[in-house]
């Protein structure tokens, strides 16, 4: 269960985000949409857990994020929160088996070959362990982003803006990837994105075009 | 995964400049290692040589040069002393013992030292094969020596004038190898000893016709520690006498009762080598600048090198933060990159340090002589490591603690 409820961040004193209450089901899918500027990346951030908001409280099945320390808070996203960024940022001096490792390794939990080959299988990308991120294309690429962000089982998998530099028919297949991806990790998606062609894939849209202190429940 | 792979695959992706870091430390560490080794195994090599002399008399002259050539056997004596005159230093009460020295001959370049048995003994040599001299012109080899020249018992040597294998050749001056000692480690093991009688009998005076028979009748005598001294070799001359004092207080007064009273001089190693190390010591400290550059240098190319790989790694530090990571994690990571490129330095100069000793040990002759060799570990070299680690901690704390600071929020929305 994701739980966000009456959340403000002051970037300054004029710049002032409200941020709609969010209530999200174990298994549950959100998208959420909103031109630039809309406080999308602010809401994802702080649903990432890496944005304290100034006011506000966040759980996840019961763990209120911001009453845990930096380290705690570092531990616990490592954990439960999957994240796929808009650039992949892969490590570029690891192998992709690597790059998929360090997720676990960063989140302190012990390295699983097994988990990580299947998984890159899972993916196509089984035959690609050992290459370098530069040697990979761009959907390639994308896939061990996802990898890494599901290979410790999180609990709520974000996307931000997934599609955005891909054609149709491959938008269509990364969004497929993400939500079949979080439904055997029985994970909670949240997709962020100014795409319109993503809309048709989720039945829970949130808009965050005037919508601030609106209230989402799914 | 740990952080030692991350950190190595960082070294990796940029391993020119890491490789670059690594020598550049590696040569500062090689020259520092150098100088500790020379200056230890020279400084020990002398005063082991010079122990148990207290002073060293010869003819008046510059007192290293008398200590060089009556110790170290590197530099001409500085003349010869009567032995009459000798023989009075000798019996006073303040010296316990005189070991005396005739040089100026030479066979192939190693000096033939005449001497007593007393000489041996305060290096404490034993004989290895053979037996010592007991007439004139029999010699008894240094261990390098025989194995320089394949020489071995019964065999025959020439002696030429002076210190230059190109000297010229003594007339009636071939002598019989009757011993060879075992290796000291010592200034002995490249001289050829011989009494001092041989050394009078290649210089005797001689007449055209009654030659042979000079020698043989030399050859008569029966050789002892005390033969030298007998009245009948009254007008000859030795180079210098190896002084060992009776007691501490002959060491303020003994040396101003020889240069003040008589004809010669008295030299005391112990001070005459601290002067000279001193002298040394100017070039040393020298070198150990341009070492110092060198290491400073390469600490200013780990620190850019981290610095700059800051800047290309603040996404891959936002990710790691965001995988879970904590900040001291990534803290650690960037000093362990540090730590790795400096002990790497560290390593490959103490090899290139040893290596480079040795090399220089065995092709340089003035470095023969005082046998100096890079296979051997000296307490100063961990403070060499610890350096290294120090350096690889001092340059990479700045660009690890901007690590620590990454703010992920912001470098991410960043893109």
């Amino acid at each position: 269960m994701i739980l966000l409820q009456n959340c403000t961040h002051h970037y300054s004193r004029k710049t002032v985000v409200n941020l709609p209450d969010i209530n999200l089901e174990d298994g549950g899918n959100l998208l959420v949409t909103g031109l630039s500027g809309s406080g999308k990346s602010t809401l994802l951030h702080i649903l990432a857990g890496i944005l304290n908001p100034t006011k506000g409280s966040y759980e996840i099945n019961g763990t209120n994020l911001f009453s845990l320390s930096e380290t705690q808070r570092d531990r616990f996203r490592g954990q439960h929160i999957g994240i796929v960024f808009q650039q992949m940022h892969l490590i570029q001096s690891l192998t992709i088996a690597d790059n998929i490792h360090v997720a676990r390794y960063m989140a302190g939990l012990t390295a699983d070959q097994k988990k990580v080959k299947a998984l890159c299988a899972t993916l196509e990308i089984g035959d690609k362990l050992n290459s370098f991120p530069d040697e990979l294309s761009q959907g390639q690429k994308q896939r061990v982003a996802i990898a890494r962000a599901v290979v410790n089982d999180p609990v709520l998998l974000l996307a931000d803006e997934p599609t955005s530099s891909l054609d149709d028919l491959r938008s269509e297949s990364v969004i497929e990837l993400l939500k079949k991806s979080a439904e055997i990790s029985e994970a909670s998606l949240i997709v962020s994105t100014h795409d319109s062609r993503v809309k048709k894939h989720f039945k829970n849209v949130l808009n965050l075009e005037g919508a601030e202190q609106k209230r989402v429940a799914v | 995964m740990n952080l030692f792979k991350l950190s190595f695959s960082y070294l990796r992706r940029r391993f020119l400049n890491t490789l670059l870091n690594i020598l550049l430390l590696s040569f500062g560490i090689a020259t520092i290692v150098v100088l500790l080794l020379f200056s230890y195994q020279m400084e020990e090599n002398l005063y082991s040589n010079a122990e148990g002399v207290d002073a060293v008399v010869g003819a008046k002259g510059s007192p290293i040069q008398l200590i060089l050539s009556g110790i170290f056997h590197i530099d001409s004596p500085t003349g010869n002393i009567n032995l009459d005159e000798a023989k009075t230093l000798i019996r006073n009460p303040m010296v316990e013992s005189a070991i005396p020295l005739a040089l100026g001959d030479n066979y192939r370049g190693h000096r033939i030292v005449g001497t007593t048995k007393a000489y041996t003994e305060k290096y404490e040599a034993e004989i290895k094969a053979g037996q010592f001299w007991e007439h004139p012109f029999d010699v008894v080899l240094g261990a390098d020596v025989a194995e320089m020249e394949g020489l071995s018992i019964g065999d025959t040597v020439m002696s030429s004038h002076g210190f230059a294998e190109e000297g010229m050749m003594h007339e009636n001056s071939s002598m019989t190898v009757v011993g060879v000692l075992d290796d000291t480690g010592t200034v002995l093991d490249r001289l050829i000893l011989t009494s001092v009688e041989t050394m009078w009998g290649i210089h005797a005076p001689h007449g055209s016709s009654d030659e042979g028979e000079n020698h043989s009748h030399v050859n008569e005598i029966e050789i002892t520690d005390e033969s030298y001294l007998s009245d009948a070799n009254s007008g000859e001359q030795i180079t210098a006498l190896l002084i060992k004092y009776r007691n501490p207080l002959a060491a303020a007064q003994f040396p101003r009762f020889v240069n003040e009273r008589t004809s010669m001089q008295a030299a005391a190693p112990a001070i005459e080598i601290t002067r000279l190390l001193n002298l040394l010591g100017v070039g040393l400290d020298a070198i150990r600048m341009f070492a110092y550059v060198l290491i400073l240098a390469s600490v200013l190319g780990i620190f850019i090198a981290l610095l700059n790989s800051m800047k290309e790694r603040k996404y891959d530090l936002a990710i790691m933060r965001s995988l879970g990571g904590s900040r001291m994690k990534l803290f650690t990571n960037v000093l362990l990159e540090g730590l790795m490129i400096s002990l790497a330095g560290g390593v490959l100069g103490m090899v290139l340090g040893h290596l480079a000793v040795e090399l220089l040990g065995q092709s340089f002759t003035e470095a023969r002589q005082f046998a100096v060799t890079g296979f051997v570990f000296i307490p100063g070299e961990g403070w060499i490591i610890a350096l290294a680690a120090g350096i690889g901690l001092l340059s990479s704390v700045v660009p690890a603690i901007q690590a620590y600071r990454t703010d992920i929020a912001y470098t991410l929305s960043k893109t």
